[in-house]
């Protein structure tokens, strides 16, 4: 339970720990709070020969709130942003999820950008992200871009970052007036993973439901408006549309089930909040 | 740019409850080894290596974290607290250590350094910490032995004791 060794990077400038990722290649990985990869190290899972240590980048460890979303920096632990004067009124769904993802001791040191890096997908933060119509910054030495968290999870701890390149930042809509938002989760204990976790918004146009713990990645549905005799059938729908997983926690028939009851009293308390 | 060759050791300077110190590690030793192996302060346990049971608890920068998921080369520079630090003396035990004491918050005593790190973090934030935020620090903590009913008792009872103190005080 020792990590192998490796080289250990700790830039001054942003510029710097780029072109480090880049000359390290495929043998380098970032590390942010540590959270999920040491683990990964200390198992061995992981044995990257270079590490670039980002958590001492000023420049990264902004939250910003401008006209209409908030830019969290890839420096940003999870216990900042859960701090933050205004995550009640500008971001009540992260306020919902905060006290799910593990536990104080481990907020304290992992980052917002780490968790949507690692991809899990039972995490609370990509799902939300994903939910809230979110998008990500990618950076690399040659090139900035930016793409939507829907198009950036793209499988089982997979994303679309290429290799070279890193999280600069994330970007999380602001709340609207009008709008509800509910999360809901059930896990084994408090601090583990999500068997399944849904979050809801509800506005003047409709529903959207996203729903991690399920398919390989937080996936994300609109709905109209519905009456309350009308959720049934559309969970349904839905739930036969994600591609269950069936592991050691839960069966995938388990997991549809929940997506049925938590996703309809995840819809119905965003309603309720909107009104 | 500082770049630490994984074939060597490399100093690290930090805090360590409240002396400034200079350790050496390689970049893939972890803090709660260089706590153990290398400085020699025993106090912080090891259950896991991999963030779950909570037994290697310390505060880095006055907040509770897992001292087997951070690497030494991570705390360059920051403050580190570990159990040692809690006791004023080595013959007074400090008010939260003393109420477990007091309530049998301890049997072996393998979780408990862990568990005084991170309510110690909660009480200096919190002070008025109840019942549901201990509750909520203690669940990133595994103990197999006491069980958490008077862990919650004797940390109610060092809330308790600390408000009282500080409207004397004051
Ligand atoms: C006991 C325990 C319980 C947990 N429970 C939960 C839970 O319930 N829900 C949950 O969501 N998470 C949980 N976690 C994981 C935790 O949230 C991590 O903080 C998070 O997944 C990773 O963030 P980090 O900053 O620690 O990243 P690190 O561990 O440093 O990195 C994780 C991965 O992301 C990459 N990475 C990090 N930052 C960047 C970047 N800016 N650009 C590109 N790549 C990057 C790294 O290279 C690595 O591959 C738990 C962890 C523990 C130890
Ligand atoms: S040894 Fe660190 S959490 Fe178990
Ligand atoms: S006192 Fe023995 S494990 Fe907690």
């Amino acid at each position: 339970m020792k990590p192998a060794s490796f080289d250990f990077i700790c830039p001054d400038t942003l510029d710097e720990a780029l072109s480090a990722l880049a000359e390290a290649g495929g043998d380098g990985r970032i590390i942010a709070g540590g959270q999920s990869l040491v683990p990964m190290l200390n198992m061995r899972l992981a044995r990257p020969g270079v590490l670039i240590d980002i958590m001492r980048l000023e420049a990264l460890r902004r939250i910003e709130t401008s006209g209409d979303g908030i830019t969290v920096g890839a420096a940003v632990r999870q216990a900042e942003l859960e701090a933050s004067p205004n995550l009640l009124r500008d971001l009540p769904l992260l306020a919902a999820a905060f006290p799910w993802i593990g536990h104080v001791q481990t907020r304290a040191r992992g980052t917002v950008c780490g968790s949507v890096a690692h991809a899990d997908p039972s995490a609370e933060l990509p799902l939300s992200l994903v939910t809230l119509g979110g998008a990500v910054s990618l950076r690399s030495r040659k090139q900035k871009r930016k793409v939507t968290a829907d198009d950036f999870f793209i499988g089982m701890m997979a994303t679309d970052l290429a290799e070279g390149e890193m999280i600069e930042a994330v970007h999380f809509p602001k709340a609207r007036p009008g709008t509800g938002y509910a999360f809901r989760e059930v896990g084994r204990r408090h601090g583990d993973f999500a068997i399944v976790a849904c979050a809801a918004v509800a506005d003047d146009k409709g529903l959207r439901l996203g729903i991690a713990g399920v398919d390989d990645r937080p996936r994300v549905f609109a709905l109209p408006a519905l009456d309350d005799d009308q959720f049934d059938d559309a969970l349904n729908d839905i739930v036969w549309s994600l591609n269950a997983r069936e592991d050691i926690h839960a069966s995938a028939r388990y997991r549809r089930e929940l997506v049925r009851n938590l996703g309809r009293e995840t819809l119905k308390e965003a309603s309720r909040c909107r009104a | 740019m500082p770049r630490m060759n994984a074939a060597q050791r490399h100093g690290i300077e930090f805090t360590l409850n409240g002396r400034k110190v200079r350790a050496e590690a390689e970049n893939r030793m972890l803090l709660s080894d260089l706590l153990r192996h290398e400085i020699g302060l025993t106090g912080t346990h090891v259950g896991c290596e991999h963030g779950v049971c909570g037994a290697c608890t310390v505060q880095i920068d006055g907040k509770p974290a897992r001292a087997c998921l951070t690497l030494a080369q991570q705390v360059r520079g920051s403050d580190v607290r570990t159990v040692e630090a809690l006791a004023p003396d080595p013959a007074e035990l400090s008010p939260l250590q003393a109420a477990f004491r007091r309530h049998h918050g301890l049997q072996c005593g393998f979780c408990t350094p862990g568990i005084l790190m991170s309510l110690d973090a909660l009480l200096r934030e919190r002070p008025d910490a109840g019942r549901e935020d201990i509750r909520e620090h203690l669940s990133g903590h595994l103990c197999r032995c006491t069980g958490y009913a008077t862990i919650v008792k004797a940390a109610l009872a060092a809330a308790e004791e600390q408000r009282k103190e500080e409207t004397t005080n004051a």
